[in-house]
Order: C-alpha cells, then sequence, then structure tokens
C-alpha cells in the first residue's frame, strides 16, 4: 500500500503531506523515485527533506531541513488555498462510495459513538490541491455507503457536485488501501476498483467494502513492489 | 512586564475568560496551562487550533466549559482520552465544543488581529462543519458575485504563547516554526509569553522578533516551559512523554493520580510548612 502510494508522485510534485501513511508515502517516494518532491506539511515548512520519519507535522526536523518555514495562515492562504500544491496526501476514518472523507465523527455529532480529532487542514487540502490521493487501510468500517459526517468533501453525491461547490480541485483521483486502489467512475465520481494487490481477490475486496462495489472495465492487478522500494521503506520505518 | 508564572497567570488568566495557548506542535505553553490548572480556573473557553495534551490535562482537571478548535489528538499518537471522556460523557463536567478547520481558525485569528469583523477564505463548502459550527456564513465577493465563507473574528481575552527569548523590555525573539502565535497575540486583549531564558540584549537577528514589547502584557521565564513539545535551539520534543500520556489519560484514577503528584495545588506547600512543628 506505501509503495504504492509512493508511485503516485513524481518529483516535479508539490505534495501536501498528513502525518501517518501519508507521511510515510511520501518520503519513500523521495527516497526512491521522486528525490525532487517538494513535501508541505500544515505546520509550515516548504519543501522538508528529513533523514528520519517525523513523528508529528510540527517535528522541528521538518523545520531544519526546510526550503522555507512559514506561519499557519499563510501556509493554507497562500500556499494552500490559491491552488499551488500538486496533490494532497489524506488518511480518513471513513470514506464513502464518493469518496467523501469523515474524521470527526463516528455516531451522531451530539452523541458519538468516537469521537475523532477532526477536521484539521484535511477539508482544505480535500478543496485546494489539484488532486487528491487517500491512503486508507480497506474494512467496512471505514468504507461505508455514507459517511457520518463529511469533513472533507470528496465527489459529493456524484458529477458536477464539485463544482457546484466552487471546489477547485480535481477531487479523489485514486484511494490507494491494503487491498488495492480505487478510482472515481469517469460517470457516476463512484469509487470503483481499478487494481488489486498481488494475492488479493475480487471478493476480499467486496468483503471489505461496504457498498456494491463496481470494477473498473480494465481491471488490473497492482504491480509488485520493487526490491529496491521494500529496501527502502524498511530503512525508513526503522529509523 | 516580567513577572513570576504564578504572578502572571493570577493576574492575567480569569475565570470564565477566553484563552487561546497557542503553538503548533513547537513551542506549547505547557508550564503555563500546569499553572492555570495549580490555580484552579475555571468556565475557561479554551481556544486552540491543536488541543493537545495540555488540553487534555486542563479539561480532565475541569477548568473548562467550553473548547473552540479544529484538530484534537495526541500527535503522532491517537486520542485525547480526557477530551474524549468529556465530549462523550461530560466526565468532570460537560465541555462544549465548536469546531473549525485549520484554515478557519488561522483566518478567525488574522481577523482579529487585524481588528477586522470577519476573514473570508475559500472553503467549507459542502462539508457537515456547515450548519454544525456557528460563524460558519457565506459572503458575496462584491467584484466578482463569487460565493465565499466568512469566519468571525476570534479575540481572546489572553492568549498565552511560549518562545525562545525575550529581554528585560519584553521583546520576545521566537522562530523555527511560528505557527499562528504571532496573531494569537495580537487578536488578544492580554497576552503572556513564557519564554525559555530573559537576557539583558538580545542578538539582533533580523526577522527573529515576533512579538515587540508593546504587545506583550507580560513576559515569564519558564526554563523547560515546552517540555513535553520543542523549543528550537534550546531542547527537542519528548515523544515518549507524549506516548506515555495515552496510557496515564486512558484512565479516569490514573489521571487523578498524575493530577495530585504532577500539579500540585497553590499553597499547598505553604500549609505544610504552617503545620510543621
Amino acid at each position: 500500500m506505501t509503495v504504492t502510494a509512493a508511485r503516485a508522485l513524481t518529483s516535479a510534485m508539490a505534495c501536501f503531506v498528513g502525518i501517518g501513511l501519508p507521511s510515510t508515502a511520501a518520503n519513500l517516494a523521495r527516497r526512491t523515485h521522486a528525490p525532487g518532491l517538494w513535501m508541505i506539511y500544515e505546520s509550515g515548512t516548504l519543501g522538508a527533506e528529513p533523514d528520519t520519519l517525523p513523528l508529528s507535522i510540527g517535528d522541528g526536523i521538518l523545520a531544519e531541513t526546510a526550503d522555507s518555514v512559514v506561519s499557519v495562515p499563510e501556509i493554507f492562504n497562500y500556499w494552500l488555498q490559491p491552488g499551488r500544491i500538486d496533490v494532497g496526501f489524506l488518511g480518513a476514518a471513513q470514506i464513502d462510495r464518493h469518496g467523501n472523507i469523515n474524521t470527526t465523527v463516528i455516531g451522531a455529532y451530539d452523541d458519538p459513538k468516537v469521537r475523532l480529532p477532526g477536521a484539521g487542514g484535511a477539508p482544505e487540502i480535500a478543496a485546494s490541491c489539484r488532486e487528491v490521493v487517500v491512503i486508507v487501510r480497506q474494512s467496512r468500517r471505514t468504507f461505508v455507503e455514507s459517511v457520518d459526517f463529511v469533513t472533507s468533501v470528496g465527489h459529493g453525491r456524484g458529477p458536477g457536485d464539485r463544482d457546484r461547490l466552487g471546489l477547485r480541485g480535481a477531487g479523489p483521483t485514486r484511494v490507494i488501501t491494503d487491498l488495492g486502489v480505487l478510482e472515481p467512475a469517469p460517470d457516476s465520481r463512484e469509487l470503483t476498483l481499478a487494481s488489486v494487490h498481488p494475492g488479493v481477490t475480487l471478493d476480499d475486496v467486496r468483503a471489505a467494502t461496504g457498498w456494491d462495489l463496481a470494477t473498473a472495465p480494465d481491471l488490473t492487478v497492482t504491480p509488485e513492489p520493487r526490491p529496491a522500494e521494500l529496501a527502502a521503506l524498511r530503512d525508513l520505518t526503522r529509523s | 512586564m516580567i513577572l513570576p508564572l504564578e504572578e502572571a497567570v493570577g493576574e492575567l488568566v480569569h475565570d470564565g475568560d477566553t484563552v487561546a495557548l497557542e503553538g503548533f506542535t513547537h513551542l506549547i505553553p505547557v508550564a503555563a496551562g500546569h499553572e492555570i490548572i495549580r490555580q484552579g480556573r475555571r468556565d475557561l473557553t479554551l481556544v486552540r487550533m491543536t488541543p493537545d495534551i495540555v488540553y487534555d490535562r486542563m479539561i480532565g482537571a475541569g477548568c473548562a466549559r467550553k473548547l473552540v478548535f479544529s484538530w484534537g489528538g495526541n500527535p503522532g499518537v491517537g486520542s485525547l482520552h480526557r477530551f474524549r471522556d468529556a465530549v462523550q460523557n461530560g466526565w468532570p463536567v460537560p465541555l462544549e465544543i465548536e469546531e473549525h478547520s485549520h484554515a478557519g481558525m488561522a483566518n478567525r485569528y488574522v481577523a482579529g488581529a487585524s481588528g477586522l469583523p470577519f476573514a473570508v477564505l475559500r472553503g467549507y463548502n459542502g462539508t457537515d462543519l456547515v450548519g454544525r459550527t456557528d460563524g460558519i456564513a457565506t459572503v458575496e465577493c462584491p467584484f466578482t458575485g463569487e460565493l465565499l465563507t466568512a469566519v468571525p473574528a476570534l479575540n481572546p481575552d489572553v492568549t498565552v504563547v511560549h518562545a525562545q527569548r525575550a529581554d528585560r523590555a519584553g521583546n520576545v525573539q521566537l522562530w523555527g516554526i511560528t505557527g499562528v502565535q504571532k496573531e494569537a497575540v495580537l487578536a488578544a486583549r492580554r497576552s503572556l509569553v513564557t519564554v525559555e531564558e530573559v537576557v539583558d540584549e538580545l542578538a539582533p537577528v533580523p526577522g527573529q522578533v515576533l512579538l515587540p514589547a508593546r504587545v506583550v502584557t507580560a513576559v515569564a521565564e519558564v526554563p523547560g516551559g515546552a517540555a513535553p513539545s520543542y523549543a528550537h535551539g534550546y531542547y527537542a520534543r519528548d515523544n515518549a512523554a507524549y506516548q506515555a500520556w495515552d496510557d496515564v489519560s486512558r484512565d479516569r484514577d490514573r489521571f487523578a493520580q498524575w493530577l495530585d503528584t504532577q500539579i500540585a495545588p497553590v499553597g499547598a506547600a505553604d500549609s505544610e510548612e504552617q503545620v510543621r512543628p
């Protein structure tokens, strides 16, 4: 999953990175095929090049290795909002068939089953990056018919919704999980299975999806991680 | 004005105040938060973009009536259990929440610092935060007609931040990840800056005096006052402490024990003195 997510990035990109799996994937990309990747963390570090994985978005190593460190209002107003960031990497507690993301609450807002951390920078990342890649482990708890709370808008309720809402980026173009890769169908904007990881069956993915999952017409098997990628990942997560 | 921390908190933070302790992962004014607990403040509206373990402690200690925030978690570790307990179970007191996105909060401070009634941003559209949170409104651009989001200015009664250094006049040097501290101080009616050290003369480094003395109400010298977060150039983040907090905070009794042993109440030392023969 992490290797597949890393492959979504190129050296030419500016990437808005969240902590956790997104950060691991972005750092892996920078250490393998995308050394020029410009990583931005919402704490205000532009072009961070950490030697080790930061534990938080404001780790000192990010500030020490960054091209520039700017304030939080600046990161959102000057960098994210005008569309200067190519790709936003997001996680999710719940994601629905149209790629809408919940990181706020499971259950009713006023009487929550589980209170989650909340929005953070995700709504604006989802609204303003040219595209969004979501990295999340797949299960029926996570992949739900409709999310309990829309923290960040994916494709709304379908075609045209992003335009109608005035959201500038393309929204989630890929959802990368531990089972496969999902992409929005061009017509319905519904997440459909584009590839399955080696050793995973279509039934496995369907069993872990809370809606009637469609497959892309050209469903493929995700390319295996290369030894160099796995070695770099091991090196990164060990440090 | 240079004051001891106890005196500064006593003078500047009152029951019922709207209080912002800011610091975006870096330079979090943890010691000042502990002093607020120690002095038994109640009914505070706590404001902070990223309430983390210092607010978990203040909420668990019953200081807060309301929390205004955009992301509440233990960074890199997981959930805030005292915050969750207050929201889900009303323990130790019910906690009202008002939640925003980071961009929304940052812009609310910018409006507050700018002396404007609201700020404009492109965002929030389509999210369930609209309608849940008062003060997320739609405004039409008078030039293009584009529909944008307006968020109201945030003007805390008092903002508390931590910084590396200040001089005796109260000019504050703060560098590294500067977060939203400048805006939060400029937006506030009063401000307290705790610093690693007070020096006779600040080495002149252009751009590092983030807060000129005239916007700082009081400075308190509190070495290590940001720990377990970090102070760039002074000490690193104590990641183990963040992980250890997860265990302590999961359980009400363990938390109460932590509070009793780590945050001695004001005057406890004095009264012990008095009962001694």
